[in-house]
């Protein structure tokens, strides 16, 4: 048997917390990092008596993940109690969707070239997030804030079938959930969650093997971690002729294994049972048409756009659009400038470098570095002066252009002063003269350092070198 | 110390000696506390009486009549409440060991509304544990005698409030009804007792039982008095999805019996259950009706099998799942030193829950299985749709549906009761309640013990001021 031989089929749950400022089911507010308990109620604390009523951002941020996500949007849904005991959930029961979820039937292409594929949303669902359990040595502490904060739960068809599949998707999925002001995405604060399911078969099957579930996996680096550890796992049991368990496993970051935690066997019945405290949940066609039309740009559909009207790669596209607030800051720049591949450049490979937050907080104010993107494209400064500019910006704003005529900045383009330069340093260097012409070609290079020295970094490098080699050549 | 009879006199009549000085909130509240000292040893409606809090609202309000100052009908008018309505720093049990210690940091929006219109809480009212029982006996906290009777119960699962009108111990009173839990008390202690139309009024508080049918209930002595506490508690509240804004929101019970076209229910009138007594009285009551020009039609309730078991099965499995969260971690009976976390629930949950508790929620909590849901709770579901679309059928062609309110007269204390005969019991009111329509049960006739018998009227959704007008009909046409 070879591992070669099977391929894992994956699907994935995903639970992203919605960017509402006050909880799904209450108005107590949803900020994280507040002291324990201090964002509750008598609702999210479930105190007897208490009644949840239906915070309507939340319905409508889910809706437009849905349509984000091509999803059919139901007009009539419901919400259903998913009941079961835990110290962290007040109710012993979430509120949830079971049979009517929001959004139904979508799906997203995820992936670039060879791995470019569509993969199918079969539901997506709003529901309420428990508390968090604080445990020190002897006890065990409930933190309520998070009770009640709304989720959506993204449930994929079973249509991925690696790791790197796994993490295209759910890197495309943040970026459109990130894009459309749904959620967050941030996995440190636990707002991006994943659930993995996932089984192996022979390749060319269409048959389904035992399934294994992965909870609760907070990065994008332990999913695929946790699904290429666990394909193999699987392999490994089956090439023994072991039989698989259907069971729920978690993924331990600091063995990079997986480990279980419960056999399905003893899978909680979960008694659903249709909320009667909420009236069906319905929405009308001009409701939903609104949110469509609000809607904004996604990122795929951008990154087109952008290859289109700027010229600039493809893959520099993506990376520009992966970030909502760099892709405006980006075309706000390009307003300034006729020179947008330039101004790429310095974006990914300088500005970026400075940058560190996320979503981009931008350093540099746009119309300067599309200044130094002009200059650049005029050929008033050469690479190495944008460059150095655009790091002089990130600690303090000044104006570019000025600054380059007051101090000289300026590209040397003037082939009698570039000659004397080239002379002067021939004549310095004898020995990395005779290197060149003994065919070390790599003399040359040195040589023109020195002479870019001589300039103080302002020679027009292409000039230069050219100047080099006729001098040389002769 | 004022004469005890003031404690006879409707709401409007204290409002009028409020207003015109003759006595004050204060001694009108004093004459209440008063009668409970009396009754109480015998009664036993109260679980926890707030009269310090009591006589300072009173105060309250006296001071604001002497300003000129008034909030509404009820100012200064006492009252007392079920021990399911959460009373912000006042002890709220559900009658159960559970939340024998529960004191709620907020209002349930009905306390709330009173409170803004200047009602004064004597205190809270024992039930059978978490509303579940028709008897009073599954109280966990204490035993309530019917005010007429003491060997009788006083019916429930409101029979704390019901008994606490008819003892004149409050002058109205708040319960609630999942399945007749007002109305049967209130005919057993010969008192009215109105559940309006789901919604109509915020369940916001009130600890529920089956979420889908709970209602709040009123208990008084009249229909006028109904009209005036129903006035105060009316209006959609942000707090409850399910409420809803009143569309006819003038109760007035005066004024000309409008021409009425009556449904009579055959089948609960019918059958060995129904005592002669039942019989005897609902016949006369409709009688009655007819000689006001009254058109009267006999009618079958639809498939009494299928109404009694989709509220048995909808009513547990709701119930299983609103008692859920008294699992003693934040709040309620709870174990210390049990390490597992099954075993911790479970102690806190055994020790905290009555029988008839547990029996409904193993009995819902069976219903909502994997194996189970489809046979039991999805047809549940759709039988409830069937009998909503054909009581609405009914209430089309007719103004009012009238029954008796129970089959028989009031039980003794400590009867064994079939459980054939105590769903037969619960058949008279289910249907409004699977409906979602207004019932009220309005005193009128005698069983056999000279005990009283309630008439039970349902009309179609906010009709209320319909069945307020014809409660007080028989309430002037008497005996």
């Amino acid at each position: 048997m070879n591992f070669s031989d099977f391929e894992p089929v994956i699907g994935l749950e995903v639970h992203a917390e919605l960017k509402t400022a006050t909880k799904i089911f209450c108005a107590c507010p949803t900020a994280f990092g507040a002291p324990p308990n201090t964002l509750c109620c008598p609702v999210c604390l479930g105190l007897p008596g208490a009644l949840p009523t239906l915070n309507r951002r939340a319905v409508e941020l889910a809706v437009r993940a849905g349509l984000a996500l091509n999803c059919e949007i139901a007009t009539l849904s419901r919400t259903d109690r998913k009941q079961y005991f835990y110290p962290d959930l007040p109710k012993a029961y979430q509120i949830s969707q079971d049979p009517y979820p929001l959004c139904f039937d979508g799906g997203l292409s995820v992936g670039n070239g060879e791995r470019e594929r569509y993969v199918g949303i079969t539901r997506i669902h709003i529901e309420e997030d428990a508390g968090k359990l604080i445990h020190t040595r002897n006890q065990t502490l409930i933190d309520c804030n998070r009770c009640g904060v709304p989720l959506i739960e993204i449930v994929t068809a079973p249509e991925l079938h690696s790791a790197e599949d796994a993490g295209d998707f759910l890197r495309a999925l943040r970026q459109i959930l990130v894009t459309c002001g749904v959620s967050d995405c941030k996995m440190q604060e636990g707002s991006l969650r994943c659930d993995v399911n996932i089984s192996l078969r022979k390749k060319g099957s269409n048959e389904f093997g035992t399934r294994v579930e992965i909870k609760n996996i907070n990065s994008f680096a332990f999913v695929e971690k946790a699904i290429a550890y666990e394909a193999r796992r699987q392999f490994d049991i089956l090439a023994k002729g072991g039989d698989l368990q259907a069971e729920t496993r978690r993924y331990n970051a600091s063995t990079g294994k997986t480990e279980l935690m419960r056999a399905k066997e003893r899978a909680e019945d979960y008694r659903y049972l249709a909320e009667p405290d909420l009236p069906a949940l319905s929405l009308s066609r001009e409701d939903i048409n609104a949110i469509a039309k609000a809607l904004p740009e996604l990122p795929r559909a951008k990154a087109a756009r952008l290859t289109r009207a700027y010229g600039i790669v493809k893959a520099d596209a993506e990376i520009i659009v992966s970030d909502p607030s760099l892709a405006s800051y980006f075309e706000y720049a390009a307003t300034y400038t006729e020179h947008p591949i330039l101004l790429t450049g310095l974006l990914l490979t300088e500005l970026l470098r400075y940058c560190h937050s996320d979503p981009f907080d931008p350093p540099v104010k746009a119309e300067r570095i599309a200044e130094i993107a002009t200059m650049l494209g005029e050929g008033t400064v050469n690479s190495t002066t944008a460059k150095k500019l655009v790091t002089r910006l990130v600690d303090g704003d000044f104006d570019p252009r000025a600054t380059v005529e007051t101090e000289g900045l300026a590209q040397i383009r003037d082939r009698e002063t570039i000659m004397r330069t080239v002379n002067e340093t021939l004549c310095e260097n004898q020995k990395a003269v005779a290197d060149y012409k003994n065919g070390k070609t790599a003399a040359l290079r040195a040589l023109q350092g020195h002479a870019m020295a001589k300039t103080k970094g302002l020679a027009d490098p292409v000039l230069l070198e050219e100047i080099f080699k006729e001098v040389l050549s002769e | 110390m004022m004469q005890n009879g003031i404690v006879k006199r409707t709401l409007a009549e204290h409002r009028r000696a409020l207003d015109g000085g003759e006595y004050t909130s204060r001694e009108l509240t004093r004459a209440y506390l008063d009668t409970i000292e009396q009754r109480e040893p015998s009664v036993g409606a109260y679980l926890t009486l707030d009269a310090e809090r009591a006589m300072q609202a009173a105060r309250e309000a006296d001071e604001r009549r002497a300003l000129g100052i008034q909030k509404g009908a009820l100012d200064g008018i006492p009252y007392a409440l079920k021990d399911n309505f959460c009373t912000a720093g006042l002890r709220t049990t559900s009658a159960s060991k559970m939340l024998e210690n529960f004191v709620p940091p907020y209002d349930a929006t009905v306390v709330a509304r009173l409170r803004e219109a200047g009602a004064v809480l004597l205190g809270k009212l024992n039930m059978d544990e978490f509303a579940m029982g028709s008897t009073n006996e599954n109280s966990a906290l204490g035993i309530t005698r019917n005010p007429l009777d003491p060997g009788c119960v006083t019916g429930g699962s409101s029979g704390g409030s019901a008994a606490a009108v008819a003892a004149y111990e409050a002058p109205f009173a708040l319960g609630s009804d999942t399945g007749g839990s007002i109305r049967q008390p209130a005919a057993f202690c010969g008192v009215l007792g109105l559940k309006p139309t789901y919604g109509v009024l915020s369940r916001y508080g009130m600890i529920a039982l089956a979420s889908s049918l709970d209602c709040v209930g009123i208990v008084t002595h009249t229909a006028s008095d109904c009209a005036a506490v129903l006035s105060a508690l009316i209006g959609k509240d942000r707090l409850d999805a399910t409420s809803r804004t009143h569309p006819d929101p003038s109760f007035e019970v005066s004024g000309e019996l409008p021409h009425l076209r009556v449904a009579v229910v055959r089948e609960l009138l019918e059958g060995d259950e129904v005592s002669p007594a039942v019989v005897r009285s609902c016949k006369t009551a409709v009688e009655l009706l007819r000689a006001h020009g009254a058109e009267i039609d006999e009618v079958s309730l639809p498939s009494p099998g299928s109404a009694l078991a989709s509220y048995c099965v909808l009513s547990a499995a709701e119930a299983a799942s609103n008692m859920a969260r008294f699992d003693g971690v934040r709040y309620g009976n709870r174990k210390a030193d049990v390490s597992d976390l099954s075993e911790f629930y479970a102690q806190n949950r055994s020790e905290g829950l009555g029988e008839e508790v547990k029996r409904r929620i193993l009995f819902g909590s069976y219903m909502l299985t994997r194996e189970k849901r489809a046979m039991y709770y999805d047809r549940a579901r759709a039988a409830r749709c069937e009998i909503r679309e054909r009581m609405t059928e009914i209430l089309n062609r007719y103004d009012l549906i009238i029954n008796p309110t129970t089959p028989t007269g009031v039980f003794k204390r400590g009867e064994k009761i079939t459980p054939e005969k105590r769903r037969r019991a619960d058949l008279c009111a289910v249907y409004a309640s699977l409906a979602g329509f207004p019932a009220v049960s309005v005193p009128f006739g005698r069983d056999e013990n000279g005990m009283p018998l309630g008439l039970h009227l349902t009309a179609a959704p906010f009709r209320e001021a319909l069945l307020l007008r014809v409660a007080s009909f028989f309430e002037e046409v008497g005996e």
